[in-house]
């Protein structure tokens, strides 16, 4: 057996390092600790608290226990009414929860499955008390008719499991049919693949604008005297530092059809007073206004790489013989990649999850699917559906982003040099 | 050792300082900001701290997301506002997501200054057991008296593209809009939410905004029809009673109201569940919500007052000196027809009808 080497503490060499390699671990640990403290909590937890939200459902099971366990046993495929069984324990689950005045809350629950259970569960609150004793069915049902209604009660044991699919189902335009299978909504309730699909299409329409319009200005900046490439970057960081709202409201100004570019064209005689030019509340206006709002996005990242791209491989290239277009595009442009992969991700990660511009000059052909995400937070309360759009739409991006990946290379993009 | 007894000393003359800050209460109240907050700091918020020095009333002007942010506020068990000024459809909502505190109103409130109880004063505008009204809006449209070829007297004249060609914006939600699609297709009003009550009863009157959705430009916030009228972008539009006051009062702007069939809700407070400082808020609230008070606001905006005691109360406007009565929504001149913003039936179909509002959008 080899004699061990042991350290000055005549420790065995090996244990030694690997405990001073210990401590060194757990310094660099503490030191990132707060960073890695801070991304969990602002950003991973709120990940998963939408992953859950969107298949969460236990309010329905937690206030109405006696409900669910009673209604297991009812067949929804007849047209038969559950039995009095059920009925007891909903009036005793409604009694106990308008105690705590928990029933509203499982009303609007329910209401975003079936229209009308809001209101019934809240004038059940007030109305059940004055049914004291059995038999329940009879009594609910001449109460208020709809508790003889057997789709209310199959919507009810649709939804009385902790967990539900239901909130995706309705995110894919579709719903739970009579016979518990999943089918597509009728046409004109079907929305949110549609928005899904526009707001993908009219996103990678502008990076391909911003793109367009953004690589001549950071090649402009790159080659110029640093004296006048600063000028210069400050003008494309101005309207970065202006407010969206002002940004936004300024294109209305213009563009509208009793705006600035309309007057100048009708008073050029290019335009008739009759065929003023629509540019404002439809798809165009979010084009031009979030291509304008987003160009910085690309400029920047572009310019970067480009500043690192030395000027002497064009010469070379056009010194050996070379076009200097062939020299551009086989020399320049691919060096420039890492930046158009930067600045395209960013442009179009960002436009994905605009809404304040497309709710502004969107009208109603240009909004995003995160305007509806918008409407199901603040307006209907109806988190569930919300987290569940926008876990499609993360699931979106991530897809977008390996295709990249696959394409171009993940290790590619350079936002500095 | 003198340099530690001086710091100490200068740390307890610190902790004094900030006892006697501790006297004073805070109360954050949420409201819509601009003219709005304006006229309730006026009209109560001044009033009160005057009288009540130990009250510091600080404005919040996020009440156009309030309903989100409370409910967030709640989950995180931190509930910072003390007051909460909405529109009585998120009350009702805040109600039932057990957000707000139950009202005792006569219990809480001020009775009329002739003795009648508050639940009376207010009668059937306490629309929800959370809710204290505060004003009587109306969502109304506006129109430009230049650009049309007649005074338009009638909702229906909005889907008249032959009578008043141009452009029109109306809000981009189904509520009111539905219900004037309706009535101007022949519906009975006393009958309308039975009809939207149905399938049929929705595609109708999506026929019926069919025949002008060329023609519409879509408002999501209420600066909008205002803005788009003085650019004579659209002839004629939908909006806030009190948008429409300013345009025409204020900025002289050549616009004429078109109450016909004006849409009346409500505005009022809640107090959040959770607030740290109930008591001093009701304290406050039975002296902001009391006949003269409410009377007070419509000196400074044009909203009507939610108690029936207030209206022989109001005066002229407090900057421009007009008579305010003939601007109410309220006013027997301006109210021949009008529908009542349905709370339960919106709380209850809001969101499907929602959907297929959006789909035939999309169309």
């Amino acid at each position: 057996m080899p004699e061990q080497i042991l350290s000055a503490g005549r420790m065995p060499l090996k244990k030694a390092l690997a405990a001073s390699q210990r401590k060194d671990k757990l310094t660099a640990f503490l030191m990132v600790a707060p960073l890695l403290a801070f991304i969990l909590i602002t950003f991973l937890m709120p990940i998963v608290d939408m992953l859950y939200r969107s298949v969460d459902n236990s309010i329905v099971p937690e206030t109405l226990p006696r409900t669910v366990v009673a209604i297991e046993e009812w067949n929804p495929d007849t047209t038969e009414l559950p039995s009095e069984a059920v009925y007891a324990a909903l009036h005793a689950d409604i009694a106990a929860a308008s105690e705590q005045r928990t029933h509203t809350r499982v009303g609007q629950r329910l209401n975003y499955e079936n229209p009308g259970i809001s209101s019934l569960f809240r004038s059940a609150g007030r109305k059940l008390k004055t049914i004291k004793a059995g038999p329940y069915k009879e009594a609910m049902i001449a109460q208020d008719k709809r508790w003889g209604d057997t789709d209310k009660w199959r919507t009810i044991q649709t939804f009385s499991k902790s967990f539900t699919w239901g909130y995706f189902v309705n995110a894919f335009d579709g719903r739970f049919n009579n016979a518990g299978g999943i089918e597509l909504r009728p046409e004109n309730e079907r929305i949110y693949m549609f928005l899904m699909w526009r707001t993908v299409v009219m996103s990678l329409t502008i990076t391909l604008m911003t793109l367009l319009l953004g690589f001549p200005i950071a090649y402009l900046l790159a080659i110029v005297p640093t004296r006048i490439s600063n000028l210069l970057i400050i003008l494309v960081l101005l309207p970065f530092w202006t407010s969206l709202l002002v940004r936004t409201t300024s294109w209305i100004a213009l563009l509208q059809q009793q705006g600035v570019v309309n007057d100048f064209l009708v008073l050029l005689g290019l335009l008739s007073e009759d065929g003023r030019l629509v540019m404002m509340y439809n798809s165009t206006g979010t084009m031009i206004a979030m291509t304008h709002i987003l160009l910085p996005f690309m400029v920047l990242p572009l310019y970067s790489v480009m500043k690192t791209i030395s000027p002497s491989y064009m010469r070379a290239a056009i010194s050996l013989g070379a076009h200097p277009w062939r020299a551009f595009w086989r020399i320049y442009f691919p060096n420039t990649i890492p930046g158009i992969g930067a600045g395209g991700i960013l442009v179009f990660i960002l436009a994905t999850g605009y809404y304040i511009t497309p709710a502004l000059v969107g009208g109603n052909d240009g909004v995003f699917i995160s305007n509806r995400i918008a409407y199901n937070i603040s307006l209907s309360l109806n988190w569930g559906l919300a987290a569940a759009l926008s876990v499609i739409l993360l699931a979106l991006v991530m897809v977008m982003f390996i295709v990249y990946d696959n394409i171009v290379g993940i290790n590619n993009i350079k936002v500095g040099s | 050792m003198f340099q530690r007894s001086a710091i100490v000393a200068s740390a307890l003359l610190g902790l004094s300082v900030a006892a006697s800050a501790q006297a004073e209460t805070e109360l954050v109240v949420v409201s819509w900001g601009g003219a709005y907050t304006a006229s309730q700091q006026n009209a109560y918020h001044d009033p009160y701290m005057k009288t009540n020095s130990d009250i510091k009333i600080i404005n919040d002007d996020s009440a156009g997301d309030a309903v989100a942010k409370l409910r967030a506020m709640n989950e995180a068990g931190n509930v910072s506002w003390d007051l909460v000024d909405v529109v009585a459809a998120d009350a009702i909502r805040l109600c039932d997501e057990g957000l707000a505190e139950v009202i005792d109103h006569d219990d809480a409130l001020a009775p009329a200054p002739n003795g009648m109880s508050a639940s009376q004063d207010f009668g059937d505008l306490l629309v929800s057991e959370c809710f204290i009204p505060q004003i009587v809006y109306s969502t109304v449209f506006g129109y430009r008296n230049d650009l049309v070829p007649e005074p338009m007297t009638s909702v229906c004249d909005v889907f008249d593209l032959a009578k008043f060609p141009g452009k029109r914006s109306l809000e981009k939600r189904p509520i009111n809009n539905l219900e004037w699609a309706l009535i101007c297709d022949g519906v009975d009003p006393a009958g309308v939410y039975d009809a939207l009550a149905t399938d049929a009863g929705v595609n109708r009157a999506l026929a019926k905004l069919d025949t002008i959705k060329g023609s519409v430009i879509w408002w999501e916030a209420g600066a909008q029809t205002p803005q788009l009228l003085a650019d004579g972008e659209v002839v004629v539009g939908s909006t806030y009673n009190g948008r429409l006051f300013a345009l025409i009062e204020e900025q002289k702007q050549p616009v004429s109201m078109l109450w016909d069939w004006q849409v009346f809700d409500l505005d009022g407070w809640i107090v959040p569940k959770g607030t740290k400082n109930k008591a001093e808020v009701m304290e406050y609230l039975r002296f902001a919500t009391d006949t003269q008070r409410l009377a007070d606001q419509a000196k400074y905006i044009s909203y009507g007052p939610a108690r029936k005691s207030s209206a022989p109360l109001i005066g002229k406007h407090a900057s421009l000196g007009i008579e305010m009565a003939p601007h109410m929504p309220t006013d027997p001149n301006n109210s021949k027809t009008t529908l009542l913003y349905n709370y339960e039936f919106w709380a209850d179909n809001r969101d499907d009808i929602d959907v297929k509002w959006n789909a035939w959008l999309m169309q």
